[in-house]
């Protein structure tokens, strides 16, 4: 600590454990996320094997990658609440498309309305300036009701789900989820956008400061136009992932997941203000989700009290958050 | 009633620190029964925070203040109105979405006391059911003054209450001041016209540095020793910097940048000058006198509403600050805060113009990235070792990367507003060395300072800006802080009596 | 005073569109009469009062995103409070829900004020945490309601010497709307709280410096939202006579109807009359469109574009509002 901060006196312990937590929240995410774990195993001893592990992934890869969607949505102020939708409307649309149509046609179907969506959203945020969480309500809302005109249309047709999907959404490999090749490109994709492309320094910039991102050459409604689209077509990826852990194409496949994957976002550490953290850390964030639910359903904790529960943390880590950012 | 001396409202021993930052060290005002008392100081000499600490919008750090020789605490802008203390600030504070009756009422202002006020200050027809967003801003600060003076306060605090009113309201205004004083209530008057000052003030408390310097009594002839006061022993050193100033090659480039008659909404009115390759130009103004307007028309944050910008001899219409960073145009704003990314690292917010800059969303060369940044960065001498977030930098190394990003990206025309602003004095030093480097590399600069003995340091000529003009365009040899200083407040150049000329000061000069 | 008339164009025009829709509600089924109009009324009940809420907080600078969820907690406490209780239970549930309504939306004003987190932050963690409430109160739809509350929002009046022609177009909700109205919007609006609340929506520089106390004007706007809120919770669970613990699509509509009601969303512009009339405006679209025999889900994204239309434009005309 001392070569930072030499001409400026010493800082004592609290801020310098506060900005340990602002510059590295990785290592305690990762204590917390050890830590559940040891409650869990305490509480219900055995169940932490090599299976429940396996499990839990394959839980949480839909989750980070809506938790994707929500961080790089997050790093410009913004939150994208259309994922739910989103992620249903590409399930169910290859669910029952997938018997008429070949395999490419059919994903190019399931993604169309994420990017119809996405623009929507990023014409709105970008252009009008509505406020993300109004805007991505609202498109959420209008793409439920087209959801639910287009299954009175193929509801005589009925669906099936391509063993494909479950194998990539259920299937193990060696004790390994087959859903990590999958993720772990995707993953990698957005870590390197995000680190190493000019367009991820203009999406922490705008985020971060828009006045001086605009000073220094950005387009506000660019970055954003493409970083909605973006944000739908990884809801959409998680909505056809996640319909092959489950297995049947509800209208209300995704939505349980988009609170979580706010949550699991700011857990991350991602600041709500935008401009700060990461991806590598949502998907630690998502991880720590899956292990919390597990254990509340362990403790037998009621839904409400869990919705509750997740509210709250939002709250207090934003809060905790805005007080690092002014502090330290 | 009697002129007694026990003072209407004292403040003494005023302190507000902001961190490590002193606005004010030891600030004090003694108000008078029945006058009209100015209050003046040169850019950053604190007299905002003391108006705001009077006002109740700050709480001092240390330091008492008595009304009729009781002490009180005033918390809030509410409280001083109890105390009777009220202020009139250069934005009324009228809310704009509420028709005049209602403001009265919020305010709980007797109406027909207000109506003989707006009536007194010569505003006629007016509808109380206005919205105050659909009233002139100039009758709108007369109703905002009209409401102050109707519940008849102690003290009256006016913070540049005739800047932007047509001469016939500032005459009336002055005249109602003036009148308020003969019931025993006082005013504190905060302006920067002499003019002004001279014919309406009784005496003047002058600000430098946070501490109060002086008071002196309204006469003949009081300007040079107020200059004097705001100045203070700076005076003195001038000789050194004009010695620097002379030692400078005197070479013109080609024109690079070249405004004319350039206009933005009201704040300001006519500027041209022209700016070469290799000068820089030094910008010298009061505050809000139309300067930021300028650098934001230049930057390409706002648009001109009338006027002509060539770059190298092409006309431009500047849509968005992206447009001006194309012809090569760079802006160094005087907050940081509002150029800088303060949670990302030195190196993202120095390469953030030439890796992410204008239409570069692609993979960024990290090798080449680094030895860019890293060039700008020993060159600037910025000290690295916070370098995980620039909000740790110091202010001074804060200024360097905002300036290092425009190097990295090799800017011909940097706009450096007020660079200097709250720094310590080695990165002071560096940044003037930094002004020159560029222009002996034919860069050109715009350089706007609030601490007047730079322009000798760093700058070739200097142009003052009065009241949305261009009033004085100086000479380095005859920059000194007393020439701005008098070139700022739209005094004539030569010391002349003549207040005839003072009066308009965007008047050209005539000969005396 | 051409300001004044400008500023009432809004609501008058909404008025006429109103009548217009409603003359083509006619032409389309001549037999749309007075009790059909009721029952647009009573569907129309709680949105009312979630614009209502939402056009307070508005007005004061600020905006709620947990309003629904608040309906929601109100709607299943008071249906739990009068579950199998006697008709004069409901005289202490009453007041009892529009007081924790009341908490709820000052609880939400407090937490903005003193975390200093953004006030759209906040309200949404509320919502979350306000659903999982609703959901602890009452797992699952259930309840009750006290008859003589229920008959308050069903049918039409009927005073005597009023020929029944004329009474039948007063339905119960719409007097609910008025009475609730007039009891808590126009003494607020000529209160000092009520100049005081238009004040720092308008510029809370100014309203200051004006020697308004900001913090407490917010946290009082946004409790009077909350009593709004449980209004318009209350309502719901008159009309259902039960209980439900999940929010119903309050939210969006309520910030559509302020914008269409002439509100600005940067605050401090805008009446109360405006959003309600808008309310109505897009129930009664919505009549249409099922008169028409379009398909409700049709329906329901007809409304859903209409709405995030309606705010792309408010939206629109903020961002022209702060540039100049």
């Amino acid at each position: 600590m001392s070569e930072v901060a030499s001409p400026l006196p010493q800082p004592h312990l609290g801020r310098r454990l506060r900005r340990l937590m602002a510059d590295q929240p990785i290592i305690p995410l990762i204590v917390l996320l050890i830590l559940l774990c040891a409650v869990l195993q305490l509480l219900s001893p055995g169940i932490i094997n090599p299976l429940w592990v396996a499990n839990t992934i394959k839980f949480a890869i839909p989750l980070a990658l809506l938790a994707g969607a929500q961080t790089l949505t997050m790093l410009t102020g913004g939150l994208d609440l259309s994922v739910g939708t989103v992620g249903t409307m590409a399930a169910f649309i290859m669910a029952t498309q997938i018997g008429h149509h070949d395999p490419a046609t059919t994903l190019a179907l399931s993604l169309l309305p994420a990017v119809l969506i996405g623009l929507a959203n990023g014409v709105g945020v970008g252009i009008f300036r509505v406020h993300p969480l109004i805007m991505t309500l609202g498109t959420g809302l209008v793409g439920s009701g087209i959801l639910q005109v287009y299954q009175r249309t193929v509801i005589a047709s009925g669906s099936e789900i391509p063993p494909f999907i479950v194998w990539l959404g259920t299937g193990l490999t060696c004790g390994v989820p087959n859903a990590l090749l999958l993720f772990v490109p995707i993953a990698a994709l957005i870590i390197f956008v995000l680190r190493r492309t000019g367009f991820g320094r203009q999406v922490y910039a705008i985020g971060d400061n828009e006045k001086a991102s605009r000073l220094s050459g950005s387009t506000y409604w660019q970055v954003i136009l493409a970083l909605y689209v973006a944000s739908s077509l990884l809801a959409a990826i998680a909505g056809l992932l996640y319909v092959g852990v489950i297995r049947t194409p509800s209208l209300t496949l995704l939505e349980p997941l988009v609170l979580p994957s706010v949550a699991a976002t700011i857990i991350g550490g991602t600041s709500i203000f935008g401009g700060r953290g990461s991806y590598a850390t949502a998907i630690l964030g998502a991880l720590i989700l899956r292990v919390l639910t597990t254990l509340l359903t362990v403790l037998q904790m009621p839904e409400g009290l869990r919705q509750g529960l997740f509210g709250l943390v939002i709250l207090l880590v934003t809060a905790i958050y805005l007080r690092i950012i002014e502090d330290s | 009633m009697a002129v007694t001396t026990s003072p209407l409202l004292e403040a003494t021993g005023l302190v507000k620190t902001y961190g490590a930052v002193r606005a004010l060290r030891n600030a004090s005002l003694s108000l008078r029964p029945g006058e009209v008392h100015a209050l003046m100081g040169a850019n950053g000499a604190g007299k905002s925070t003391m108006v705001k600490i009077l006002t109740g919008a700050l709480h001092p750090t240390a330091g008492k203040i008595a009304i009729r020789g009781v002490e009180r605490k005033v918390r809030s802008p509410a409280d001083a109105r109890r105390a009777g203390l009220v202020s009139v600030y250069q934005e009324p504070s009228l809310i704009p979405d509420l028709d005049v009756l209602s403001n009265l009422r919020l305010t709980h202002t007797p109406v027909a006391a207000f109506r003989h006020w707006v009536d007194e200050l010569g505003v006629p027809e007016l509808d109380l059911g206005e919205r105050a967003r659909d009233v002139p801003l100039a009758i709108l600060r007369i109703l905002d003054l009209a409401r102050a003076l109707a519940i008849e306060p102690d003290v009256l605090l006016l913070d540049e209450m005739t800047a932007a009113l047509p001469a016939n309201l500032a005459e009336k205004v002055l005249e109602v001041v003036r009148r308020q004083t003969q019931t025993g209530r006082s005013v504190i008057f905060i302006s920067h016209r002499f003019l002004e000052i001279s014919a309406l003030c009784d005496r003047a408390t002058i600000l430098r540095d946070g501490e109060t310097v002086g008071v002196v009594d309204i006469g003949p002839d009081v300007e040079d020793r107020i200059v004097e006061l705001m100045l203070g022993e700076r005076i003195l050193r001038k000789h050194g910097a004009a010695v620097a100033a002379e030692a400078r090659p005197q070479a013109q480039g080609k024109t690079r940048l070249s405004v004319r008659n350039l206009r933005v909404g009201t704040k300001l009115n006519d500027v041209s000058f022209d700016l070469h390759d290799g000068e820089v130009l030094g910008v010298v103004a009061l505050e809000g006198q139309g300067q930021d307007e300028l650098f934001a028309a230049l930057a390409g944050s706002i648009r001109p509403s009338a006027g002509v910008i060539e770059v190298a001899g092409e006309a431009v219409k500047f849509g968005k600050p992206r447009d001006a960073i194309e012809r090569g145009i760079a802006y160094v704003p005087g907050d940081r805060s509002d150029a800088l990314l303060m949670h990302r690292s030195v190196r993202e917010n120095i390469a953030l113009p030439f890796s992410a800059g204008v239409r570069r969303w692609g993979p960024i060369n990290m090798g080449n990235e680094r030895t860019t940044v890293l060039r700008a960065i020993e060159r600037l001498q910025i000290d690295t070792r916070a370098q995980g977030e620039v909000r740790r930098l110091s202010g001074g190394n804060q200024q360097k990367v905002t300036i290092a990003r425009w190097i990295a990206a090799d800017a011909k025309t940097i706009l450096c507003f007020d660079p200097t602003r709250g720094i310590d004095v080695r990165t002071k030093t560096q940044i003037y060395a930094l002004a020159r480097e560029l222009a002996a590399q034919g860069k050109s600069v715009l350089y706007y300072t609030s601490e007047l003995e730079e322009i000798q340091l760093v700058c070739d000529r200097a142009i003052a800006i009065f009241g949305g003009r261009v009033v004085d365009v100086l000479p380095v040899e005859i920059a000194d802080e007393l020439a701005l200083t008098r070139a700022a407040y739209g005094l004539p150049r030569d010391a002349a009596a003549d207040l005839g000329i003072l009066a308009d000061p965007t008047r050209p000069k005539a000969a005396p | 005073m051409i300001a004044f008339s400008l500023r009432q164009s809004w609501v008058i025009g909404l008025v006429v569109l109103f009548v217009a829709l409603f003359v083509i509600t006619r032409f389309i089924q001549p037999a749309y009469g007075a009790r059909d109009f009721a029952s647009l009324t009573q569907a129309a009940l709680p949105y009312a009062f979630a614009v209502a809420a939402q056009t307070v907080i508005v007005l004061a600078g600020g905006i709620d995103l947990s309003i629904a969820a608040m309906m929601a907690v109100t709607s299943v406490t008071a249906a739990l409070l009068m579950k199998d209780q006697s008709a004069a239970s409901a005289l202490y549930a009453v007041p009892l829900v529009l007081a924790f309504g009341f908490a709820l939306g000052a609880l939400n004003g407090i937490l903005i004020t003193i975390s200093r987190v953004p006030d759209i932050v906040v309200t949404l963690a509320m919502m979350f945490v306000l659903q999982g409430v609703a959901l602890l109160i009452l797992p699952s739809p259930g309840g009750g309601a006290a008859d003589w509350l229920k008959a308050l929002v069903v049918g039409s009046l009927s005073v005597p010497g009023i020929p029944e022609s004329v009474s039948a177009w007063i339905p119960h909700a719409l007097l609910l709307v008025v009475i609730a109205v007039c009891v808590v919007w126009i003494p607020l609006k000529r209160s000092q709280l009520g100049l005081s609340i238009y004040a720092i929506g308008s510029s809370e520089l100014a309203a200051f410096r004006s020697g308004v106390p900001v913090a407490r004007t917010r946290i009082l706007a946004y409790g009077i939202g909350g009593i709004f809120a449980a209004l318009g919770g209350l309502t719901l669970t008159m009309s259902t006579g039960i209980g439900a613990p999940i929010p119903g699509p309050y939210l969006l509509a309520s910030v559509a109807a302020v914008v269409l009601g002439g509100v600005a969303l940067t605050g401090g512009r805008g009446g109360l009359v405006g959003p309600i009339v808008a309310v109505f405006v897009l129930r009664l679209v919505r009549t249409d469109l099922t008169l028409l025999s379009v398909d409700p889900n049709v329906t329901t994204i007809i409304e859903g574009v209409i709405m995030v239309t309606v705010v792309m434009f408010g939206a629109l005309l903020a961002m022209q509002a702060r540039s100049t």
